[in-house]
């Protein structure tokens, strides 16, 4: 697995002309609230962002994967990952993106691996938020991507392999058709959506 | 005569001992007593509730979906009552969050790391704004159940405007320290889902707003209570709720939200991220579909609501012959940059059947396009938006509505 994308965000991040805000003579001025521990920021600080700086120690495999899948996930995405009512389908639309039917999924459509990991372990399974461990969200993430034929089912998924994951459609977005527009700007006539 | 004298005599003695117990209980409470609230007549409301009569209500987007769609087939003036304001959240019920337990943590790329209360944010200096929020979603033609939908809650439901009070953002990120290289901030919110967001930190600086107070009072469970953000006139899904947390950083964290949901998938296959501003709109209220119908020829006023994503509203002009002409609304004042603005028009009604819309145009100069403009900047046919189950999301176009000669008023976005 190669990585590609770590130069492409902060690529993407100069790309959208978002000047750095300069840290002007910021003194505190009205001293309220109180500095939190470091085992406090450590505990609330979820967010795994594209590089996977934040990702936990643990790691996992597709046949793990599975059968935590077969536990936690099968009653609303389904056994075969095509979603139902309750769920979102998880793989296939490999080949739809540019069609009058698009299907969005993890597998045709996310960019990111980490994307992944980190929407298990804030936003799932509903009303069992944050139970699983990152042993289960390595091996849940290693299933799925196992399923949309983007890891061999004996890859190992962890802090430093996950990120490298090459998603198929890494390079199917772009930040903005008007790279110059700013916000405050006046857009060209009707380039809204 | 004894007797009722006697009993006059007692009602006196009550009624004035109970009446100097009240005035001096009033001014001047006896030590260690505390003051008992006057007591209540019969009927008395300590909370009000509207009118028995009045039905008007939100109605869910979809069979036991949390998310709701505002009515705004009966909306007068610009606010929307908190209890009418749209609700939308990835699918999760408000939580019940108890506003002394609840904590706003920001750090990351900041000198001073901070927990703050809600007692000490309501400490901070405070502003008040009159804001919309918008769902991307809002008004959105590709799916189905929307351009063929009854009623206006259905196409323009997701749309809905109130004063905010709180805390401008830039204060607490200023008091917090912003380290130089910081340009993104991830705002995240603190129900079951944990929804976050990435924010430019140029936004953030600018005019975010954290809220604690709408329409005069604490924001609404459905609306982020006891915090949230309100990011003036982009697209609702940044305008995180129930918020919990701010990490300053150097980059966007790519989340679900932004890097693959509220993307715009384009013919050719190619998506784009970050959305931001919502553009130039209008609708009218009154007639829409699922409102009044008319009764009859004669004088009706009609009216509407006009908003724009950075921008104030500076003209609104309705038809009221299907797009042939056009005539200038009238615009209640003031008018709030980045809020709905009620507009009105005098119309006389011939009885005849006919296509009604109105047009918006900002303070920027920014136009409000109609369908057939909006289809082709974007390259794409009437029947794409018809057939396509790619999102349309952020549809501005204007929205047509058709009178019958029955006085009943219909969708008319494609016909």
């Amino acid at each position: 697995m190669r990585c590609f994308l770590n130069l492409l965000v902060p690529a993407m991040a100069v790309t959208l002309n978002f000047a750095c805000v300069a840290a002007v003579a910021q003194t505190p001025a009205y001293r309220l609230g109180r500095t939190p521990t470091a085992e406090e920021i450590r505990k609330w600080d979820i967010a795994v962002g594209p590089e996977g700086k934040e990702l936990p120690p643990g790691s996992g495999t597709a046949k793990q994967g599975a059968e935590i899948y077969g536990k936690k996930c099968v009653s609303c995405h389904g056994p075969t990952l095509e979603g139902s009512l309750l769920g979102p389908r998880l793989v296939g639309g490999k080949g739809t993106l540019a069609s009058l039917k698009p299907v969005k999924t993890i597998g045709s459509y996310w960019p990111f691996a980490t994307t992944i990991w980190d929407f298990i372990n804030r936003g799932m399974p509903p009303k069992q938020e944050g139970s699983l461990s990152p042993d289960d969200v390595y091996a849940l993430t290693a299933f799925i991507l196992y399923k949309n034929d983007i890891i061999p089912e004996s890859d190992v998924l962890d802090a430093k392999s996950l990120p490298k994951v090459p998603m198929p459609n890494r390079s199917g977005f772009f930040p903005s058709p008007w790279p110059k527009w700013q916000p405050q700007e006046k857009r060209p006539f009707g380039m809204y959506p | 005569m004894n007797s009722k004298q006697s009993g006059r005599r007692r009602f006196l003695k009550k009624g004035g001992a109970a009446l100097v117990g009240m005035a001096v209980g009033g001014i001047r409470p006896a030590r260690g007593q505390t003051t008992e609230p006057p007591i209540p007549p019969e009927g008395f409301r300590p909370v009000g509730e509207r009118s028995r009569f009045v039905k008007t209500a939100r109605i869910p987007v979809r069979p036991r979906s949390p998310h709701s769609f505002t009515p705004q087939q009966d909306s007068v003036g610009i606010i929307t009552p908190a209890a009418l304001h749209f609700m939308a959240s990835h699918g999760h019920i408000p939580p019940d969050i108890d506003p002394q337990e609840h904590r706003l943590l920001i750090h990351g790329l900041v000198d001073r790391p901070m927990i703050l209360t809600l007692e000490e944010m309501k400490r901070f200096p405070s502003v008040s704004r009159i804001h919309f929020v918008e769902c991307a979603g809002n008004s959105s033609p590709n799916d189905r159940s929307r351009w063929v939908a009854e009623t206006i809650q259905q196409t323009h439901g997701f749309t809905s405007c109130s004063e905010w009070t709180g805390v401008l953002l830039s204060v607490l990120l200023k008091e917090a320290g912003v380290q130089s290289g910081a340009s993104w901030l991830l705002a995240e919110g603190a129900e079951e889902g944990k929804h976050t967001k990435s924010i430019p930190l140029e936004k953030a600086m600018d005019d975010v707003l954290v809220a604690y107070g709408q329409n005069g009072e604490p924001v609404r469970p459905e609306q982020g209570f006891p915090l949230r953000l309100v990011v003036a006139g982009w697209e609702g899904v940044n305008n995180v709720k129930w918020l919990r947390r701010i990490k300053v950083t150097d980059q966007p964290y790519m989340t679900k939200s932004e890097s693959s949901g509220y993307t715009s998938l384009r013919l050719d296959g190619k998506a784009r991220w970050f959305n931001f501003e919502l553009g130039p709109k209008s609708v009218l209220t009154f007639p829409a579909p699922g409102g009044r119908p008319l009764s009859g020829r004669g004088f009706y006023e009609i009216t509407g609501l006009a908003w724009s994503g950075g921008a104030a509203v500076r003209r609104v002009e309705v038809s009221t012959d299907g797009g042939r002409t056009w005539k200038d609304a009238q615009l209640q004042e003031p008018i709030h940059r980045i809020a709905h603005t009620r507009f009105r028009f005098n119309w006389n009604w011939d009885g005849e059947e006919t296509v009604l819309q109105s047009r918006c145009t900002d303070d920027r100069g920014q136009v409000q396009p109609t369908l057939a403009e909006f289809c082709k900047v974007l390259g794409i046919s009437l029947d794409y938006i018809k057939t396509t189950t790619n999102n349309v999301s952020r549809f501005n176009a204007t929205y047509p509505w058709r009178v019958s000669r029955d006085g009943s008023v219909h969708n008319a976005l494609f016909s």
